[in-house]
Formats: C-alpha cells, structure tokens, sequence
C-alpha cells in the first residue's frame, strides 16, 4: 500500500467535567480512547457511530480545533500534534473542514464573498483584487451558486446552498483533505443527494481525500471506500464499506445495520434491537465497553478484557473477543 | 373503506405575516382508518406538522388560522368546536407526540406529575389513582424502576426515555388516534428502533390508530400501511405502503425515493444518487398549477395553468400529476 495521506496513531481526548474551579476530583470524559486509523490520498474514510462515540472529536483533533490529549497525527509525514503555531497554520492550508450546521458556521454579519474569501487573505493567496474577485466567482460557480451570490449575506439562502457556501469556503485554499462534519444531517433528503453528489463531484475533479462523519449509516456507506465504526471513544470496527456492510463482524455494527430503516416495506427485516442506551463516557463500563447491551457477550471475558482492534480478515478490522 | 376514524377535507391553514399570507396547508384530504398506521411524509415546510396541529387546533392563532375545510372526528366536524369543547377530545381522543422530547416536557415539573396532571384532569382520577396509573404507564412503555423514577425531572431522563415518557403520557388515557410528529428523529438509530418498537408494541396492546408523520422514507416504509406525501402544503400521492414503494406515480415522489442512499442493496449497485434540482418553493406567493413544476423534469405549459386533482388510479393509489389525467393518458 502507498503512503497514507493521513495516519491518525493512538490519538486521545479527554475532556475534564464537573468539580468546581477548585476541586480535585473532576471527572473525565474519556472522549476519543487510543484511535488509530489511515487514510489514503483520494479515498474517502467514513467514521459513523451514535451521539458520545467522539467521531466529531476525533476530527476536530485532526485538524487541532481541540488539543489532543495524546497520541500522533501524522499528515504526509509530518506529526501535527508537534507542530509550532506558524508551522502549523502553513499545514493548515492543506485541511479543511465542512461544518454540520449551516446555520452556525457561517458568519450572519460578513458576505458571502467575504466567507469564502478570508482564507484567501490570510493564506497570501490573492495577490491582487482582481485575482481575489476572480477565486470568489470561481469557487462560487465550482459549488453550483451564482457569482452574484458573493455580495448576499447568509441569511438569504436556504440550507442546501449555505452548505455550498461552506464547501466553497473549505476549498478556497485548495486543501489536500477535508474533514466533513455530518456535511448533510441537517438537510432534507432531496437537497441532501443534491451535496453528496457535489462532494463525489469534487472529489473527482481535484483529487480530494475526505473524512466523512455521520450518524446515517445509508449515507456513509454511499460515499466512502472504507467505513470505521466508534462505539464509545473507541473503534469497534474497521473495513471496506463493502464487506462492512455485507459481512459485519463486531455485534455492535451489525446492531447498528440492522437498526437502519430501509426504503422496502416487502423488505421487514429481523432487527436487532440493543437493549439499552450507550453507557455514559464518564464512567465507560470495562472491558469491552460494548458488553452491557451486547447479545453474544461471554462473561466474564469481554468485562474484564479490552479486545484489541484485530485484523480478523484481509482488510477488514474488528475488536471482539468472540468474533473470528 | 368503512366510515374513518378521522377525515380531513379541504383543509386550509394559513398564517399571517409581515410579508404576507403563508399557506402553509392549502386543501389537504387526508382519512385515517380506525386501529390504521398511515404515514405522512415531506420534507422540511410541506405543511405536514401544520396539518397535524390543526387537528388538534393546537395552531397559535393568530398569526394562524384554519381559512377552510372540515376536521371530521368519527364524523363530527373539531373545525368549529370551542378550546373547551376540544379540550375534551384531547388526550382521550387524540393525543400527541412531539419531536423534541426535551422542549415538549416541562422542566419544573417531575414527569409524574405531567402525566398524572393529565390523567387528573381527563380522566377525573384521585391524587392516588393517578400517581398508580402513572406507574404502570411507565412501566409499559419498558422505563426501568418505575416506581422511583415517577419522582425524577425531565432533565434527569435521556433522549429515548424522555421519548417513552411522552408516549406514556400520549397513551395514558388510551386514545383512539395518536398523532406523533416525528418521534424519532432527534434518536441514534439503535434508539429509534427501541421507539419504533415500541410503538407498535403500544399499538397492539391500545389498538389505536397512528398518523406518524416523518420526512424519513424508511420509517415509513418499516411501519405504515398507508402513506400521503405532502410537497408545499398540499397532498401529491396517497397509496398503500408497498404499492408506494415499489410503483410510486409523481415525480416528487419517484424523485424522494431515489434521492436516498439505500443500505440493502448497496453492494450490488453502486448509482449516483438522483438529486431532485432547485429547493421547495415559498408559500407566500406559491407559483399557480402544480407546486412541483419549477423542480420537475417531465413540466409542460399545463402544469403551471391549474392545481392538478388527487385522483384515483386504481388500488387506492391516488395521484395529483397531470401525467395521469385520463385526456393525458388517451
């Protein structure tokens, strides 16, 4: 295999909660727990998993929105963890990230021109007005908006095209990765195939490498080549979306498929139904933190044991006491 | 079909606003059978959770106002009723629940409280006999310790078990229609499935009828036997569940379904996902003809002229589509 365009090693987050300002004993929340995972220039990972599995922090460590706790980022052989504030705004330039909420990633009081633009300014790459103006109307059109749309305010738009705003906005600098953050969970369906389609065709144009966060399953599957499925700050499963999906191996993914609604009434499946709800990160339950809702579980093994993430076939990643 | 539980004609609810009138729901038919599950999708602004709302007339008005059409409850028309007189079909009739169980539950009050208050109140129930047949609801909408948790507040309940709680309070009079809007869609996917599950356990237990009203296909396709799609306020096709699904009529419809990355069938087929183009149109000033002409790829000049009519097309599947009016057709 190449050299990964990312290789995420052991990364950690730990978020202190509760306790006052001066107290002690403040509880940790054991956010993103020792993840380590690659990606190859122009493919598109998919990280799903349900509210608390801390996909969205595992990206936003990525990208050192939040300050990893430990563990190694390595980006084309540099470890971003490591690097000085004005090495890493050069790297900066190279990953991006899409925002869920259209609504609160963009600022209400600039335009969208001056949006999409910023990056432009602070990067150095607009050596002159015209060749700004010249980025914006391009990069508005790349996304499928109107050059006249650079001097509206957010406001003025629906929720599909602020979501074009923030891919444009992404792709300013021409970064190498972009980290998609639920790019479409707030969307309606029709509009939602409309942005997946503008990603794969961006995809396709500039050779982008993309992280893709969800919760839908359907979604994730779609768009990406391989799928890594977090249960509790930790990756329970790991494969290409294909064998994923027809042959998932940890009983948490194949929970979570079966949960999944599909468009075919003749098409009732027997679900699994966890029973439950995902345990609290504060005090995860040991072992395997997946053993309380499990159906297979064995005790006392998978209580008292973690179960490494095990390349069980080719390709194909799983972290399960019990599944071969 | 025997004489529905609840038929809605020609209902017409619009809101007024600084820019003008918004028709929100402009002519819906919509007819529930009794102990039916039926479906009501659309995306975001379709005028599903309005239609829902003026039901149960739980419309601020102003700035709302149902302009026309009748609401008929086992034949009697809930349009004209009183706030008094709908307060008695509340709850014990038809009750509802919402999509946000954190907004929906009063956060000063322990959810014993809330749903004893409505036991109290529609059922004339004791203090004591209340606080029981809270107990038990609780107990079968699966919460665990309900005895304790009866004391507990809103907030010390999560996403899912504030959802349970609601369908509690929603069924603790034993409606005969339970209109919930979108109870699932604030839920991780192993949570809805609980909630889902639960909702069919209820049904078969209270055999009541449910309007579930959703802009998510698959939930549809997994629970109702009937479905009405709604597209800018009015209805645009009505079919039994499976007819809907495999032959759906309207291009909106035919548009929504291929819109949706599909799980099951994804290994064998890798497609583009069809994107309907363009984005629903304003109700404020909606374009004359059919609402869906500006985004359809099969619009001719006879679209934007009138509002075609829902009509039969056999099986009762019903569409509001030119492209199956019988002079199209010959």
């Amino acid at each position: 295999m190449s050299e990964p365009l990312l290789r995420v090693k052991d990364l950690t987050k730990n978020f202190k909660v509760g306790g006052g300002f001066l107290s002690r004993n403040a509880a940790v929340v054991h956010a993103v727990d020792n993840v380590s995972f690659d990606i190859q220039p122009g493919e598109t990972l998919g990280l799903v998993g349900e509210s608390g599995s801390g996909k969205s922090t595992t990206g936003r460590c990525i990208l050192r929105l939040i300050e990893p706790t430990g563990g190694e980022i390595w980006f084309e052989g540099r470890n971003v963890a490591e690097l000085g504030a004005a090495a890493f705004r050069a790297l900066s330039r190279d990953m991006q990230i899409i925002f869920q909420d259209p609504f609160a990633s963009l600022n209400p009081r600039m335009t969208v021109g001056a949006i999409i633009g910023e990056a432009l300014t602070i990067h150095g790459l607009a050596p002159s007005k015209q060749a700004y103006a010249d980025r914006v109307v391009q990069l508005l059109e790349t996304v499928g908006l109107q050059p006249d749309h650079m001097r509206r305010y957010p406001h003025e738009f629906s929720g599909g095209q602020r979501q074009r705003i923030g891919i444009a906005r992404a792709l300013a600098v021409e970064p190498k990765l972009i980290v998609c953050d639920e790019p479409v969970s707030a969307l309606d369906v029709s509009i939602q195939a409309q942005v997946i389609n503008l990603l794969e065709d961006l995809q396709a144009k500039f050779g982008l490498t993309y992280l893709f966060i969800a919760h839908d399953l359907s979604v994730v599957e779609h768009i990406s080549r391989r799928v890594a499925v977090m249960y509790l700050g930790r990756i329970v499963e790991i494969a290409s979306a294909r064998d994923l999906y027809a042959t998932p191996l940890h009983p948490y993914t194949e929970a979570l498929l079966s949960a999944v609604p599909v468009t075919d009434p003749k098409a009732r499946r027997k679900r699994i139904v966890l029973q439950g709800e995902v345990p609290s990160p504060i005090n995860p339950p040991s072992g395997c933190h997946f053993h309380t809702r499990c159906p297979i579980r064995q005790l006392p093994l998978c209580s008292s044991e973690i179960p490494p993430l095990e390349q069980k076939r080719d390709g194909h990643w799983a972290a399960c006491h019990l599944r071969s | 079909m025997a004489e529905p539980l609840l038929e809605i004609r020609g209902l017409k609810t619009h809101f007024s606003t600084d820019d003008g009138v918004v028709q929100a729901v402009d002519g819906v038919d919509i007819s529930i059978g009794r102990g039916e599950t039926l479906g009501v999708v659309g995306e975001s602004g379709c005028g599903k959770t309005v239609t829902a709302l003026s039901v149960l007339k739980l419309i601020a008005m102003p700035p709302g106002k149902i302009v026309a059409g009748q609401i008929l409850y086992q034949g009697r028309d809930l349009a004209p009723l009183s706030t008094a007189e709908m307060d008695r079909i509340r709850a014990k009739d038809i009750a509802m629940v919402f999509q946000e169980p954190m907004t929906s539950l009063n956060p000063v009050y322990t959810i014993g409280e809330q749903i004893a208050e409505v036991l109290r109140r529609h059922e004339g129930l004791s203090r004591k006999a209340a606080l029981d047949k809270t107990v038990e609801m609780l107990r079968l909408v699966q919460i665990p310790n309900p005895d304790k948790r009866v004391g507990d507040y809103p907030h010390q309940f999560s996403g899912g078990m504030r959802q349970r709680v609601m369908i509690a309070m929603a069924l603790s009079c034993s409606p005969k229609l339970l209109i919930a809007d979108e109870p699932t869609t604030a839920l991780d996917v192993t949570i809805q499935a609980q909630i889902l599950e639960l909702l069919q356990d209820m049904k078969s237990r209270f055999g009541m009828a449910i309007m579930l009203i959703t802009h998510a296909m698959g939930v549809v396709a997994e629970t109702a036997q009937r479905v009405v799609v709604m597209y800018a306020g009015k209805v645009i096709e009505e079919a039994p569940v499976e007819r809907l699904f495999a032959d759906p009529k309207h291009p909106y419809t035919q548009g929504l379904i291929r819109s949706i990355p599909r799980i099951d069938t994804a290994a064998t087929r890798k497609a583009r996902l069809e994107a309907i183009p363009g984005v629903v149109p304003s109700l404020l000033n909606p374009p004359p003809g059919c609402r869906f002409a500006a985004r359809c790829k099969f619009a001719m000049p006879k679209c934007r002229e009138a509002v075609p009519p829902l009509l039969d097309v056999g099986g009762g599947h019903r569409v509001a589509c030119v492209l199956y009016q019988p002079e199209m057709a010959a």
